[in-house]
C-alpha cells in the first residue's frame, strides 16, 4: 500500500491553541474500475428486477408456503374490497391480521387519479401500468444482468484477493463486534486510514448480501421456473415446495431493499461525496490528521488499501487525477 | 415530522417515477422489447443445457392433490361447435389430427384411450404465479404422434382450440416435436379419476410437465403439425403470445 501523505501546512500561527493535528489530507485509489463498474450495474439490475418483480407479484399477490396456492392458506394477500359506501378498500393480511393499506396496498391510485385495485402501486412496479408480460421480459433480462454482474464480481474479488483480504472478517474484527455494534447504533464512524477498512458489520452485511441474498434469490428464482424443477425438485422441495420458494424469493427481494436502506443511509452519514466519489472515480480522500475516536477500538490501524489490485495507484495531489 | 416524511416520500417517490416512466417509454418503444426479449432464446437454451429434454417434472402423491384446482382462463366455451357437443356430453366429439402427417385422423376419446395412456400427478404453475397440483390421466402425445405418423420435416405441433379469446380469435398454442415427445407431455381427458370438466377444458387438454399454463391447451378441437406457425393466429405461436408472453414457458 503506497499511501502519499502530503500535509497542508496550518500557517495561522496565532491561532488559540489547543490547535488539533494538522490536518492531512491524502487520496486513496479505493475501488478499482472492475469494482466499481460492477457496482453501478448491479444499482441499475436490483432497481429494475425490484420493480418488475413486484408487477409480476401483483399478477397473484397472495404469498403460500408448500407447493400449492390453496385458498384461505395465505401467509400474506394483498386485496381488495368495496365497502358499504361503495368506495374500494385495500387490505393487506398477513396470516390472519388484516391492515387497511388503501392507497398503497391492494388499492391505489391508477394513472388516471381513480383508485384501481393492484397489489403494489404503480409508483413501485415496472412497466407502471398492469402488464405482466412486460414485466416478465424486464426481470427476465435484468436476471442475466444480475447473475452474469454478480459471477464476475465474485470471480474477480477471488481472483484480486478482494474477498479474502477485505471481506472475510480477521480474529481481531470478531473480538471488535460488540464494539462496532455499538458504534454503529451510535453512528459513530471511523476517520481517516481507519475508514479504509471495512469493519466487522460491513464485512458481514456484504458477505450475507452476496453469498446469502444473492445466492438466495437466484435459486429461489430458478426453483419457480418449472422446466428447471425438473432437475431441482429436491431443492424445491427442501424449502418447502414451489410457493415456498416464490416466498422466499419475496422476502429476499425485501431484504436487499433493506439492505440498500441501510447502504445509502451510512453513506449518507459517512461523508456522503466522498463515498460517492470512491465509487465513481476510485478516490477517496482520508484525512489523516484528526483520527476520530470511533476508529481507535481496532488494534493497529491497517492502512491497507481496500484494493490491491492497484496498490501503487495512491494519488498524491489535493485533487483525485483523472483517469 | 410530518414535513420531513412527505418529503422523503416525495423523493422516494419521484425517483421511483422517474425510472418507472423511462421503463415504461422503452416498453413502449419499438426497440426496447426486441432487446428484452434477447433473453427468451438465451433462457430456452440454458434452461435445455441444465435441465436436459429428458429430464422429468416431479410427480407427487394423491396426498398432495389440491383440495380445489383453480379453473384459470375460460370455463365455459361459448362457441356453437362446443355448445353442440356439450349438449351431448361429448359423445361425438372427434380430435382431428392433420398437418405433415402421413395418416390424418379423426380420433375419439375412446380412441385414444387405446393408445399408450399415463396417469400422473403433477404440479401446474400459473404464469400469474399460483400453483395447484392434480391427477392428469392421458394419452401420450407421442403415441398419437406414432399412430398418425409424423413428417420429418415437421417441427411444431399445434393446438387449436374451441374456445374463442376474443371475437373469431380461437385459443390456440403449440410446442416443438422434443417437447410434444416428452413422456410427461399428455392429451388429458380426466382430472383426480374424473371425466375432465368442463371449466378444465372438456373434453380434451394438453398437459405438459415442464412449462407454465398458458402452453396447456383445454378444448382441443385439431391438433396441426408444422414447420411453422409464422402464418397461424399473430404469428407467435399462441393466443397469449400474440399478446406479449414467451413462447418458450419454462420459466
Amino acid at each position: 500500500m503506497v499511501v502519499n501523505t502530503e500535509s497542508v501546512a496550518v500557517t495561522d500561527i496565532d491561532a488559540p491553541a489547543p490547535e488539533p493535528p494538522a490536518p492531512s489530507r491524502q487520496w486513496v485509489y479505493r475501488h478499482s474500475l472492475p469494482i466499481r463498474i460492477m457496482h453501478w450495474i448491479n444499482v441499475i439490475a436490483l432497481t429494475l428486477m425490484f420493480f418488475s418483480g413486484l408487477q409480476i407479484f401483483n399478477a397473484h399477490p397472495n404469498l403460500y408456503w408448500g407447493n400449492r396456492s390453496d385458498e384461505g392458506k395465505q401467509l400474506l394477500s394483498l386485496a381488495a374490497h368495496r365497502d358499504s359506501a361503495g368506495n374500494l378498500v385495500g387490505t393487506t393480511r398477513i396470516g390472519h391480521h388484516p391492515f387497511n393499506t388503501t392507497g398503497v396496498l391492494g388499492v391505489s391510485k391508477g394513472s388516471d387519479g381513480t383508485p384501481i385495485v393492484r397489489g403494489f402501486p404503480s409508483w413501485l412496479t415496472v412497466p407502471g401500468p398492469g402488464w405482466l408480460a412486460m414485466g416478465r421480459r424486464w426481470h427476465f433480462f435484468f436476471a442475466w444482468v444480475f447473475v452474469l454482474n454478480g459471477l464476475c464480481y465474485v470471480g474477480y474479488s477471488l481472483a484480486r484477493r478482494h474477498l479474502q483480504r477485505d471481506l472475510w472478517p480477521t480474529g481481531a474484527d470478531w473480538r471488535g463486534i460488540g464494539r462496532s455494534i455499538i458504534d454503529h447504533l451510535r453512528f459513530k464512524h471511523p476517520r481517516g486510514a481507519e475508514a479504509l477498512r471495512y469493519n466487522i458489520l460491513q464485512r458481514l452485511a456484504y458477505l450475507t448480501v452476496i453469498f446469502v441474498f444473492g445466492v438466495g434469490i437466484v435459486l429461489m428464482g430458478l426453483a419457480m421456473s418449472p422446466r428447471m424443477d425438473a432437475v431441482l425438485s429436491p431443492l424445491v422441495e427442501a424449502v418447502g415446495g414451489r410457493q415456498s420458494a416464490r416466498t422466499i424469493h419475496f422476502i429476499i427481494a425485501w431484504a436487499f431493499v433493506a439492505f440498500v436502506l441501510i447502504h445509502v443511509f451510512e453513506v449518507l452519514i459517512s461523508g456522503v461525496f466522498n463515498q460517492l466519489r470512491g465509487m465513481i472515480t476510485g478516490y477517496y480522500r482520508v484525512d489523516t490528521g484528526g483520527i476520530d475516536t470511533a476508529g481507535a477500538h481496532t488494534e493497529g490501524v491497517d492502512t491497507g488499501s481496500i484494493d490491491e489490485s492497484t496498490p501503487a495507484r495512491a494519488a498524491t495531489a489535493e485533487e483525485p487525477p483523472h483517469e | 415530522m410530518s414535513d420531513r416524511r412527505s418529503f422523503l416520500r416525495m423523493i422516494i417517490m419521484g425517483t421511483a417515477g422517474i425510472v418507472i416512466a423511462g421503463c415504461d417509454r422503452i416498453s413502449q418503444s419499438s426497440w426496447g422489447p426486441k432487446v428484452l426479449d434477447s433473453a427468451e432464446g438465451l433462457n430456452r437454451r440454458v434452461q435445455a443445457l441444465l435441465s436436459p429434454s429428458s429430464s422429468m417434472a416431479k410427480e407427487y402423491t394423491e396426498a398432495d392433490i389440491s383440495p380445489v384446482f383453480h379453473a384459470n382462463g375460460t370455463t365455459m366455451p361459448t362457441t356453437p361447435a362446443y355448445q353442440t357437443l356439450m349438449a351431448n356430453q361429448f359423445r361425438d366429439y372427434k380430435l382431428r389430427v392433420d398437418g405433415m402427417v402421413d395418416r390424418p385422423a379423426m380420433l375419439t376419446i375412446d380412441d385414444l384411450k387405446k393408445l399408450d395412456t399415463r396417469t400422473q400427478i403433477t404440479r401446474h404453475d400459473c404464469v400469474e404465479g399460483w400453483s395447484a397440483i392434480g391427477k392428469w390421466q392421458g394419452t401420450l402425445l407421442s403415441a398419437v404422434l406414432d399412430h398418425v405418423g409424423v413428417d420429418p420435416q415437421a417441427r411444431f405441433v399445434v393446438f387449436h382450440c374451441f374456445d374463442d379469446m376474443d371475437v373469431d380469435t380461437p385459443y390456440y398454442e403449440s410446442v416443438d416435436i422434443g417437447e410434444a415427445r416428452h413422456p410427461q407431455t399428455l392429451l388429458a381427458f380426466a382430472l383426480n379419476d374424473q371425466p375432465l370438466p368442463i371449466p378444465y377444458g372438456a373434453p380434451l387438454r394438453l398437459r405438459l410437465g415442464r412449462q407454465l399454463g398458458y402452453k396447456q391447451a383445454k378444448y382441443l378441437s385439431r391438433i396441426e403439425l408444422v414447420r411453422s406457425f409464422d402464418a397461424i393466429g399473430g404469428g407467435k405461436g399462441g393466443y397469449w403470445e400474440d399478446q406479449g408472453y414467451e413462447w418458450y414457458a419454462g420459466i
